[in-house]
């Protein structure tokens, strides 16, 4: 028997080239030629400092909305409403980079502390919702999403603006853009978020692996009857998970609002980082470090994509294409799981 | 204005907003009682559109008038089709519906604007020339009153949804195939033992549901939209979604949620002009429907409960 952990490693990898190798048919059908265009996704991803720059500026949100979904997913909820977290946590960053006054290192920690509590009251809805009252986290959260772009959305208009589309920038205090960074990629957005992201990363590792709560967030996730048998407390396991999934998710949208635009801007549509960030936990099996790499591939991909257009003619949605095609290989492992295991029986 | 003016200028656009809802809520309906969830509604929605769309631009000049009927019947059988990727993930795969149905927004979205570019050169396409067009039903709308409010300058769809709604009712609720497709959903075991297939009646349900959202997608665009772009379809789906559980999985249920969400949705756009609506922020009658969803789930208007087996895999043997 092939034991778990290769399956673990090996599902994931198969996907994505499941995912590339589609890409790459599509290609053919419509008559790019497909190496070209995956050296244009190269190029545009790491092809030079500046593009290499907003890559990372792209895998930042990523890796904080994958943790998002993951964490949640480790005690068996399915937090689709991180898109709704990273608005708020977006909105209250820029909100308090706007109007507080005070010294950066009191101002940026509190706009960034401030977007994660954000993030994680939006999480706390659903949460409480489920552990009191059985309610499906996923519809709830769903709603959710769009209750946070309407309103912050209004709030922007009316309360941040005078009726403009956008708020005014933040204070250079609040901001976590960095002219170093900017000045060594050729003037990317790249900011110093990346560090917070990989910290939040090693936090997720750290309370789902070595402490008695992320003990106890796994446990419900395996098994809630057996969890309460052996005393814990179900109830509270469940919201705590979404509060914390949602302050990672705030923490994504502070990515945003305070390092690469430095404000916000009145949205007819999702920003898609939270949906994509589902893409990233899954993808990365839910560990800290799968989420990174995942988040990286994605990020990758995204910002990579953008070079296809003009260096060979694809248009960059294909790149949403493979990422459906990989969730949709990564979601149906079971017969992924079945092939391998059909291979191995032939071969003895 | 006069209470009877109030109505007419309120009834036929609620109707108007309502009618993609409808169908696409049908569609999660049978999808949903027979055990799959669908959170695909949205991307089933986008594809339909996107057919609409292009098969409208392409044969306007051959079928000239007929064009918008033939277009929401291809786009049907489109939404037919892709729907069964969800369905073989979903039923066959064993993935995670909620998952696959992530997969089939991202990919739906995906694929319209990719194929948009490709054909169009664009990021979106042209109008269409034939979209559908209000009109006074004869005879009907000469009576009095009544007439005017719910026959004149109106949508044929809006009724082809009101109509469906009930024949989804009696297909649901009053034929053998109803009573096998709500047993799946509740016990596939059960039903398994009685000599239903499981699986069959799942892909059934499924790519019902994958030709209601592409009816529901095109009748959008060619009423509301008039062309495809990335904006076209922007929670739609996700409003449809929540009107089939704002109406406890029931036909009726979802069309009542769906004409309500329609009539909140419309009155965001006309509100302005009617007394006491007015002063309403618009950001209100935007979030109500998802708001009133919530709160439905909570059990503050009466509960919704799901299917039982609703988003569970059936596999054969396992107990």
């Amino acid at each position: 028997m092939t034991s778990n952990k290769t399956f673990n490693i090996l599902v994931p990898l198969i996907s994505v080239f499941i995912g590339l190798l589609a890409g790459a048919i599509i290609m053919l059908i419509f008559g790019y030629n497909p190496i070209q265009g995956y050296a244009a996704l190269w190029e545009g991803a790491f092809g030079d400092a500046y593009f290499f720059g907003e890559t990372v500026r792209q895998v930042t949100p990523y890796i904080l909305t994958g943790l998002a979904v993951g964490f949640a997913f480790r005690s068996g909820l399915f937090n689709i409403g991180a898109e709704g977290q990273v608005i708020v946590g977006w909105l209250s960053a820029v909100w308090i980079g706007i109007t507080v006054d005070a010294p950066m290192y009191i101002h940026l920690p509190l706009a960034i502390f401030v977007a994660a509590l954000a993030g994680a009251i939006w999480g706390f809805i659903p949460g409480i919702l489920k552990a009191r009252l059985g309610v499906h986290e996923v519809i709830v959260t769903i709603m959710l999403n769009y209750i946070a772009l309407y309103s912050s959305n209004a709030i922007i208009r009316n309360v941040l603006s005078d009726s403009e589309n956008s708020t005014e920038r933040i204070a250079e205090t609040a901001s976590l853009s960095s002219e170093w960074l900017q000045s060594l990629t050729y003037f990317s957005r790249m900011h110093y978020g990346i560090l917070i992201a990989l910290f939040a990363a090693m936090i997720m590792w750290f309370i789902i692996e070595r402490t008695t709560i992320g003990y106890e967030l796994k446990s419900v996730g395996f098994n809630k009857h057996a969890s309460k048998y052996a005393g814990m407390n179900v109830k509270r396991n469940i919201v705590l998970s979404m509060v914390i999934a949602g302050a990672f998710a705030g923490l994504a949208g502070s990515m945003e609002g305070l390092g690469t635009f430095g404000n916000m801007t009145v949205s007819g549509g999702f920003s898609n980082l939270g949906f994509d960030g589902i893409a990233v936990a899954l993808l990365g099996a839910n560990t800290a470090i799968g989420i990174v790499l995942a988040a990286i591939l994605f990020g990758a991909l995204k910002v990579g994509a953008l070079n296809m257009p003009t260096e060979a003619g694809v248009p960059n949605e294909l790149v949403d294409i493979i990422i459906a095609l990989i969730i949709f290989s990564v979601a149906s492992s079971y017969i992924i799981r079945w092939a391998i295991l059909r291979f191995k029986k032939e071969e003895k | 204005m006069g209470f009877i003016d109030l109505l007419q200028s309120i009834i036929p656009p609620a109707l108007f907003f309502s009618a993609p809802l409808i169908f696409t809520a049908l569609g999660g309906v049978f999808s949903e009682r027979s055990g799959v969830v669908n959170i695909g509604l949205e991307g089933l929605m986008v594809m339909g559109a996107f057919v609409g769309v292009v098969f409208n631009l392409t044969f306007a000049d051959v079928f000239g008038a007929w064009t918008p009927w033939i277009s929401i019947i291809v786009a049907m059988l489109i939404g037919a089709l892709f729907s069964v990727i969800h369905a073989v993930a979903a039923v066959s795969f064993h993935a995670d519906q909620v998952v696959s149905g992530v997969a089939i927004n991202f990919l739906a979205l995906g694929l319209g604007i990719f194929l948009t570019k490709q054909w169009y050169d664009k990021g979106q396409t042209d109008m269409v020339s034939q979209p559908f067009y209000t009109i006074d039903i004869p005879i009907l709308s000469e009576i009095p009153v009544i007439g005017d409010i719910l026959f004149s300058n109106m949508y044929l769809t809006s009724y082809l949804a009101i109509i469906l709604a009930f024949l989804a009712w009696y297909v649901l609720y009053k034929t053998p195939f109803g009573l096998r497709l709500r047993a799946v959903g509740e016990h596939p075991m059960a039903a398994d033992t009685n000599g239903i297939n499981v699986y069959k009646m799942r892909y059934i349900a499924v790519i019902l549901s994958g030709a209601l959202g592409g009816l529901g997608g095109s009748v959008f665009a060619l009423t509301i939209a008039l062309n495809f772009s990335h904006a076209t379809i922007v929670g739609q789906g996700f409003m449809a979604l929540a009107a089939v559980i704002f109406g406890k999985w029931h036909p009726l249920g979802a069309m009542g949620a769906a004409l309500f969400f329609g009539f909140a949705q419309s009155l965001s756009v006309i509100g302005a002009g009617i007394p006491l609506l007015a002063d309403v922020p618009q950001v209100f009658l935007l979030i109500a429907p998802y708001v009133l969803t919530i709160l439905a789930l909570a059990g503050f208007i009466g509960r919704a409960e799901a299917p039982k087996a609703n988003g569970q895999p059936y596999i054969k043997g396992s107990r």
